[in-house]
């Protein structure tokens, strides 16, 4: 375990720290005191973190640490949770996302979102792309919008012959590039990526992954995963994400926040080493 | 060892009483189709379909009028449930909170187990006394029957529709109205067309309401909702009252018919279901 992350896409990381000098870069989610609770549970408890622009960010950590929890926070989706408490601060370009009169619909609009397991509509592959677009106005030049999106999502090839054929025969990686697609398709600012590659064998994750050095042009990229050399091979910037026990209570907390190569050549936290090299979780 | 006899025995005779049981729940059709149709198939002929009641004294006359009446009178019910049942149930799954839902549940079933005759006599009070026994008052009976058969049919399919779905339209900022509309209910048309059907089913053969509310009708085809509609349970209820033995037989062959239609409803709506079914799961 401790060689995993001097693996090759270390020269990517070393790029991506030249490329994604923090303090240059603009910031997209200004995160201050998030607290999350689902009735007496505190999912995730007073984090503070930035998120940059064309920056891919990763989110680790044990299991119930409230990784999906703190992403779904970004896009509202835990809006949709009954029960489900925000408290602290989200600015998303100097807007507060949880502010009043925002509307989360607009929000999820402009913040897409993957989901751990590819969910594509029992329709025609194009018709998935083509939906949100449709449905949101964006009727002009469809078919072309459908095709760049496809394109960028590096499923154009597999299936430019087949676009009227059911997404749901399509294989497990390629329907989860066809559901960034679909995300892509509605030009969104942020795509966030909640342990996508996680049900998909180590071609389709490696695609998934390639893929998402593509996407960072364009978009900001929040990634969520539980594999630690997914996070050393994509992210430009990790953030370790750990369980506090206290009374019993086990609350998601942020250990630390760093440049990939940092947190996972020389982190600074005692919990975040012992994470990455091993030793628990 | 006796104790292991006993046992065995007592299992084996317990499997016996539930085999017999359902056996006999079969037999119950079994006997009902045959009996049925061996005293009805006299009367079947392509004039019974075609043409229209005898005048009183007669001979002959078909049932086509109350064939027209009765296809109306639930293709209207259909017209007039099948939005409210589909919009109740969006409403239960997708929209209502859980203290809500759980009330309008009840009252749906407690709709559901109304004895018909109970909304015969209501709609026979709201729109048949004062004015006259018309189509429109029958289906509106019919209405109320099949509202909450097609209500609960259509939540079930939509529980069916995996939550991620929703989420993964949702979280392309679509807004939850036009998510069911473009993804949920076309996920599960096949489920509420088989709803719908075996609410058809039930409601063609439904008598007590049309007694009171489409019961005095002319012997010719009548496609005027405003006016008492010709139709086969009330046929059937007539015709088994009169001394003509030749009506008698009529009635069991009308009787023949509407069972033929149900039977065939029913396995058209399991048929629907399957293929819906494999459709949401790719």
């Amino acid at each position: 375990m401790t060689g995993t992350f001097t693996m090759a896409p270390v020269i990517d990381v070393a790029q991506a720290r030249k490329e994604a000098e923090p303090v240059q870069r603009e910031v997209v989610f200004d995160i201050k005191g998030l607290t999350v609770t689902y009735g007496r549970l505190t999912a995730i408890s007073d984090v503070d973190l930035e998120v940059y622009r064309n920056v891919i960010t990763a989110v680790i950590g044990p299991s119930g640490c409230g990784k999906s929890t703190f992403i779904r926070c970004l896009n509202r989706m835990n809006d949709l949770v009954p029960g489900a408490r925000i408290d602290g601060r989200i600015m998303y370009h100097d807007e507060d996302l949880y502010g009043p009169g925002v509307d989360p619909v607009e929000v999820r609009r402009r913040i897409g979102m993957v989901f751990q397991k590819a969910n594509p509509f029992p329709k025609s592959i194009y018709d998935n792309v083509a939906w949100g677009p449709r449905v949101l106005g964006m009727k002009k030049d469809l078919d072309e919008r459908v095709e760049k999106a496809l394109h960028d999502a590096a499923l154009w090839d597999d299936v430019k012959d087949r676009l009227k054929k059911n997404a749901l025969a399509l294989s497990g990686g390629q329907q989860q590039r066809l559901c960034i697609a679909r995300a892509i398709a509605v030009e969104p600012d942020v795509l966030l990526l909640d342990e996508p590659a996680s049900a998909l064998d180590p071609i389709a994750t490696s695609a998934i992954e390639e893929l998402m050095h593509e996407l960072k042009r364009d978009y900001t990229l929040v990634i969520v995963t539980h594999n630690m050399q997914q996070a050393a091979r994509v992210a430009d910037l990790t953030a370790f994400f750990s369980l506090e026990v206290d009374d019993s209570r086990r609350t998601g907390v942020l250990v630390e926040y760093d440049l990939t190569e940092k947190i996972f050549t020389n982190p600074s936290d005692k919990r975040t080493e012992d994470y990455v090299t091993g030793r628990f979780g | 060892m006796s104790r292991y006899r006993r046992r065995r025995i007592v299992n084996r005779a317990m499997e016996g009483v539930a085999t017999v049981a359902a056996m006999l729940a079969v037999g119950v059709l079994a006997i009902v189709v045959v009996s049925v149709a061996l005293r009805g198939a006299g009367a079947l002929s392509w004039e019974f379909f075609t043409k229209s009641q005898a005048l009183f004294g007669q001979p002959g006359g078909g049932i086509a009028n109350a064939i027209v009446g009765t296809v109306l009178l639930v293709t209207l019910a259909a017209a007039m449930a099948l939005p409210v049942g589909v919009l109740t149930a969006v409403y239960l799954t997708e929209f209502a909170p859980r203290r809500v839902a759980v009330p309008i549940q009840v009252v749906l079933d407690v709709l559901a187990g109304l004895p018909t005759i109970v909304l015969g006599i209501f709609v026979y009070a709201l729109f048949v006394i004062g004015h006259t026994q018309s189509g429109l008052a029958g289906a509106f009976a019919l209405a109320i029957i099949m509202l909450p058969l097609v209500a609960r049919a259509t939540q079930e399919v939509l529980l069916l529709v995996p939550a991620t779905l929703r989420e993964a339209s949702l979280a392309l900022g679509v807004r939850r109205w036009r998510t069911v509309l473009g993804i949920i209910l076309p996920s599960s048309v096949g489920g509420i067309l088989t709803g719908t059907v075996l609410a058809v089913a039930r409601a063609a053969g439904e008598t007590a309401p049309l007694l009171f509310t489409s019961s005095i009708f002319a012997n010719t085809v009548q496609t005027d909702v405003t006016k008492a509609l010709p139709n086969i349970p009330v046929l059937i209820f007539t015709y088994s009252e009169q001394a003509d033995p030749a009506l008698h037989e009529q009635a069991w062959a009308a009787a023949l018919v509407l069972m033929a239609f149900v039977l065939v409803a029913s396995v058209a709506a399991k048929a629907l279901l399957a293929r819906s079914r494999r459709k949401l799961a790719g």
